[in-house]
């Protein structure tokens, strides 16, 4: 039984990998490649032998999916929208922009056309890609077995290629901002001109790696927490769901049901927190603080 | 964990849905939404412009009502006086009418009375004339004591 529940468990923890095998590399089945092929992953070892060179098509079919019924939904209340008695769609849809947009003026104080569409996207996708977490584990991955795929990992958010793809493209709005807002001169001052400063030329300069150090340290750890923060909750999250799956079919509801309504927390948590992450580091690429 | 392609295809669409949202989500609605609150500041505004409206219109009232009860006050003391006025110059002249009808009754009754005194005086004359033929037992020549007589009737 122990065998087959970390069977069953790797099982639901492995992406449906598409990617690049190398020469001469022996498929699960004992054939051997004759040239660099690219194919589906038929096991764990296949998806990762294929290093970098891979596309998790279930994460990036799933996010996409979500990230386009989020848009559909929005561009069809933005395309009927009305100043005067809203309807249904568009009042949830202007709670939700107005929620957002409130959020970021608390926040960012300068005039910016991209960080509250930006936080809109994030926060809305982001909860709509955690929201998978709550369908049962074994429902979509059971459906997708019988159309012949043989795995299916149905929450983006648990893929850390996910997180991070996010995260990085939000580092990078950070570095463009910052160079935009401060000039190059500016950023760069900012890395290594504090927070040790002195007023002896000398001892500035030999400050300027202890302050490189430190300030990119704190640089780079923003991305990496902003995607690690999400994908460990989610992550830990879908794992659990997985582990009161072994349960005896007729006791998981004891565990999961509580679990589920305390994950609609963490789930609304998490996106919140990635998109006010998101406003406070751009906020702060903006603000010439020293 | 296997980092791979992934985390760049998600890059790409994170960065697609980012550029839709904020070319065909975001200002459309946001555009609602401030034109919703303008419409609402106008409301209220004008709202308040109309009670403002309506009190100086009160006001207006109030004024044109006390005013109307100041003319009808004077136009009814000018009809009074008026009345008076012609009351008293109806008075007047029923006055100076009895005046002159007493006058006339005058004239009349002085007229009479001249005219009662020449037929008195002229029968008092015949009768003289008779009582004095009597006397005299003969006839007076009238036409020769005419001048007598006259001046005798003159006296009376």
């Amino acid at each position: 039984m122990a065998g087959s529940a970390s069977e069953y468990i790797q099982h639901h923890l492995q992406n449906l990998t598409y990617g690049k095998l190398p020469a001469g590399y022996e498929r699960a089945d004992g054939t051997v490649l004759q040239e660099a092929q690219w194919t589906m992953a038929h096991n764990a070892a296949e998806a990762s032998d294929m290093g970098f060179m891979a596309l998790h098509v279930d994460s990036l079919g799933w996010s996409v999916a979500l990230g386009v019924i989020f848009l559909f939904i929005f561009r069809l209340a933005a395309k009927r929208v009305t100043s005067g008695q809203p309807g249904g769609l568009q009042n949830f849809v202007e709670v939700m922009i107005e929620f957002v947009d409130n959020s970021v003026k608390e926040t960012f104080h300068g005039r910016n056309k991209v960080i509250a569409p930006l936080a809109l996207t994030i926060f809305c996708w982001v909860f709509l890609m955690n929201l998978m977490d709550l369908v049962p584990v074994d429902f979509l991955p059971q459906l997708f077995h019988l159309m012949g795929l043989e795995y299916m990992k149905v929450v983006p958010t648990t893929d850390v290629n996910v997180t991070l793809g996010m995260s990085l493209s939000v580092f990078a709005l950070i570095i463009y901002y910052s160079v935009k807002v401060k000039g190059v001169g500016g950023f760069l001052g900012e890395l290594t001109l504090h927070p040790f400063s002195s007023d002896n030329l000398f001892l500035k300069i030999l400050l300027v790696p202890v302050n490189f150090l430190l300030e990119g340290v704190s640089l780079l750890a923003k991305p990496v927490s902003l995607a690690l923060r999400l994908f460990g909750n989610l992550y830990a999250g879908e794992l659990i769901f997985i582990l009161i799956a072994l349960l005896p079919f007729w006791a998981q509801w004891t565990l999961s049901v509580p679990w589920a309504i305390f994950h609609i927390l963490i789930i609304t948590l998490q996106a919140f927190i990635f998109m006010m992450l998101t406003i406070v580091y751009l906020s702060m690429a903006h603000e010439d603080t020293h | 964990m296997n980092i791979n392609l992934t985390m760049i295809g998600q890059a790409i669409a994170f960065f697609i849905f980012v550029v839709f949202c904020m070319k065909y989500v975001w200002p459309p609605i946001m555009a609602a939404l401030q034109e919703r609150q303008k419409k609402i500041a106008d409301g209220l505004a004008a709202s308040d412009r109309a009670s403002r409206d309506l009190e100086l219109a009160q006001e207006k009232s109030a004024q044109e009502l006390r005013e109307a009860k100041q003319q009808a006050a004077g136009l009814i003391e000018q009809a009074n006086k008026r009345a008076a006025q012609i009351v008293e110059a109806s008075k007047d002249d029923a006055r100076k009418e009895g005046q002159k009808l007493i006058e006339q009754a005058r004239a009349e009754i002085e007229q009479e009375r001249n005219q009662a005194r020449d037929a008195l005086r002229a029968e008092v004359a015949a009768i003289a004339v008779a009582g004095a033929e009597k006397i005299l037992e003969t006839s007076v020549d009238a036409s020769k004591h005419n001048e007598m007589l006259d001046k005798l009737a003159a006296e009376l």
